[in-house]
């Protein structure tokens, strides 16, 4: 079945493969094009740096009508990301336009990494330590940098994230309500 | 003190009711209808300078502005629009502006009406559109910005429809020029959507022009029209009375200011100051509030910085108390006496603020119950008009609960005012005039409880028409004390 946005979805894909920018790769889940897994790297000389996050996009057929839902699936240290992992960015809010598309808002998260807005803070702490006590922000960083490797091993080189990984995420919050 | 005149208290003494018998009810239509158009004459002065107007009229209004400033400054109608949108629909600003401004290119392109860069034209106009990937026919802006008829109506629809904005960016991200009225209305074409971004567009002139404002009253859908921008009372056809600078209901003698920080009060902290008053204290050590929900009165606070122990009943320290696990019969000691103390002094504040709360609300209670006496003396007018008495000669009923509103309303408003004020002599004297204003209204409000059965109608008359003569002297007297309370500056306010 092909629909406006899942046409524009598979133009996103090529163009993300054919032309793809720094540091981010997605793809569409094996068996449905509208929700899409992605992974962004610290971008360099940032606390970031080296961290590779995983996040899921979730399009509407009003794509690209309206925006993507996004979130990280990794941990995330950050004035702008939920406890939850959804990402405060005006882009995929109020300026969102139907001319980004899939390149556009992962390099936009991207570069919101290293420049946060404090002014409308999802993550208090992470806001107020990223004002206050710039040392100890970039500790908490640098700790769930490294749990971003955690989940990663078996499939380091293979950018394109496999079902066994999703389920994999998906255990984990599944662990703490079994020992109730 | 001019104010507090004791002549006024022969309002209800003046002439005898034999002396008033017969021909009285002739005479007193003419007086009433005399007074009545004093009373509009007065609203009309007040609201010489007041236009209620329906969105027709705003519509009509809006257009004529565009076109002046379309002829004046040469400049497209759609551009006019957004250039007086920026300007507040402030034409002589905008037209200073205009003509100060060196470069009328870069005037234009900072008002996001021309494009700051726009792309080169393509040759064909038939190509991929960028955000559906259908071969179609493109179009776009000034900017050159281009995509299908499909997904510019698409785009457009949600902005009018999701954002509720009549001000509508280019369709590319990061284009920030606005898009003219005609070129929306020609890519959209359902009527619901083009109607909407018509309703949008006369919102956005009244809200953002700082001599209008909606009538608040509910699907009105009217606005007023004033000269300056200034607090005062506005009477909408729909009969919705409001004060122009705050849109909120008219509320003299207490200014917006303080009226806006007393209904935020109000909302934040009324129920929760009631609750607070009646079932905790606080601890006399760190000053936490503690709720009691049951065990002995031997306290320990939960603060974990604190961890006093103190007695429930006394607020003294509970060493003293021993073992005795109730009986408390240290009253006079010295050390709970302070911690009393402390206490009283946190908790007159809550007093104090709930004193005039629980007046304001019992006001607004019986405004809203004045409803209903509205039908009981509806149905008593007619009752009178069988008994010989003409359409005219009744009216004086109406009249009254008329002038009880209005002094309920104005009563609810004396405590949010007085709520803020400091002690001197002009609040002593305002707090005379509230007292007397009060009780009279009272009165008023009793007679027309109870005495509406009085078989003698003539003199039932007579003393409504007292009362409520009075009862309006005194709220005038109140509010123009207030006033020049005001324009002297000599209220001194504790916030």
């Amino acid at each position: 079945m092909t629909t406006p946005s899942r046409r524009r979805l598979m133009r996103d894909f090529k163009k993300l493969q054919e032309d793809p920018p720094a540091g981010v790769s997605g793809a569409p889940t094996q068996d449905n094009i509208l929700t899409w897994e992605a992974i962004i790297f610290g971008p360099q000389e940032t606390p970031f740096e080296d961290g590779t996050f995983k996040l899921s996009l979730e399009f509407t057929e009003e794509y690209p009508n309206k925006p993507p839902t996004v979130k990280f699936i990794s941990r995330m240290f950050h004035p702008n990301v939920y406890a939850d992992g959804s990402i405060c960015l005006d882009i995929l809010q109020n300026r969102w336009s139907p001319t980004y598309d899939v390149a556009a808002i992962l390099t936009s998260i991207q570069s919101l990494l290293d420049e946060p807005n404090p002014n409308s803070p999802a993550n208090s702490l992470a806001a107020q330590l990223y004002q206050e006590n710039r040392r100890e922000y970039e500790k908490r960083v640098y700790q769930i940098v490294e749990q971003s490797w955690m989940n990663f091993g078996e499939n380091e080189g293979d950018m394109e994230p496999k079902e066994g990984e999703e389920q994999g995420a998906g255990d984990e919050p599944a662990a703490p309500s079994g020992s109730n | 003190m001019a104010e507090y005149d004791d002549d006024d208290f022969n309002y209800s003494d003046s002439g005898s009711e034999v002396e008033m018998d017969d021909g009285m009810s002739e005479d007193d239509g003419i007086a009433m209808e005399a007074e009545d158009q004093n009373g509009m004459s007065e609203q009309k002065d007040s609201s010489l300078d007041c236009i209620i107007m329906t969105s027709e009229q705003l519509e009509k209004e809006m257009k004529e502005t565009i076109s002046e400033v379309g002829n004046i400054l040469h400049v497209p109608l759609g551009t006019c629009r957004i250039l007086l949108h920026k300007y507040k629909w402030n034409m002589e600003s905008l037209m200073e502006r205009f003509y100060e401004h060196p470069d009328t290119m870069a005037f234009l392109r900072a008002a996001h009406v021309v494009p700051k860069n726009a792309v080169t034209a393509p040759t064909s106009s038939t190509a991929d559109c960028d955000i559906c990937c259908n071969l179609a026919e493109l179009s776009g802006l000034a900017c050159n910005h281009r995509a299908c008829t499909a997904c510019w109506r698409r785009y457009l629809q949600t902005k009018i429809t999701v954002d509720n904005t009549s001000e509508i960016e280019c369709i590319m991200n990061g284009c920030e020029l606005l898009i003219e009225d005609e070129k929306v209305m020609s890519y959209v074409v359902e009527e619901p959507v083009r109607a909407s971004y018509k309703r949008l567009m006369i919102n956005s002139y009244v809200e953002t022009n700082r001599l209008l404002r909606w009538c608040p009253g509910v699907d009105c859908g009217r606005a007023a029209k004033v000269s300056h921008c200034e607090p005062r009372l506005v009477v909408c056809t729909c009969k919705s009375r409001f004060c122009f600078a705050c849109g909120n209901e008219w509320h003299e003698p207490v200014n917006c200011r303080l009226l806006r920080l007393w209904l935020k009060k109000c909302s934040d902290d009324s129920e929760t100051s009631n609750w607070i008053n009646a079932n905790t204290k606080e601890c006399p050590k760190c000053l936490v509030t503690i709720e009691k929900d049951g065990g002995c009165n031997h306290m320990t606070c939960k603060n974990v910085a604190c961890r006093a122990e103190f007695c429930w009943m006394c607020l003294g320290p509970w060493e003293p108390h021993g073992s005795s696990w109730y009986s408390c019969n240290r009253f006079d000691d010295s050390a709970a006496k302070t911690a009393r103390d402390a206490q009283e002094v946190s908790r007159a504040a809550l007093q104090r603020y709930l004193f005039y709360y629980n007046r304001y609300m019992g006001h607004q209670h019986s405004l809203r119950l004045e409803n209903k006496l509205y039908a009981t003396v509806k149905a008593k007018m007619e009752q009178m008009q069988q008994m010989a008495m003409s359409w005219i000669e009744v009216q004086f009923l109406r009249k009254a609960v008329d002038v009880l509103s209005e002094c309920r309303r104005t009563l609810m408003y004396t405590y949010a005012f007085a709520y803020y004020l400091q002690k001197d002599n002009n609040s002593i004297i305002f707090e005379e005039n509230q007292k007397d204003l009060e009780m009279e209204t009272e009165k008023l409000s009793g007679f027309l409880e109870h005495e509406l059965e009085s078989e003698n109608l003539v003199t039932l008359k007579q003393k409504v028409q007292d009362k409520y003569r009075y009862v309006e002297h005194r709220r005038g007297i109140l509010l123009k004390h207030c006033q020049e309370g005001t324009e002297r500056d000599q209220w001194r306010y504790a916030e």
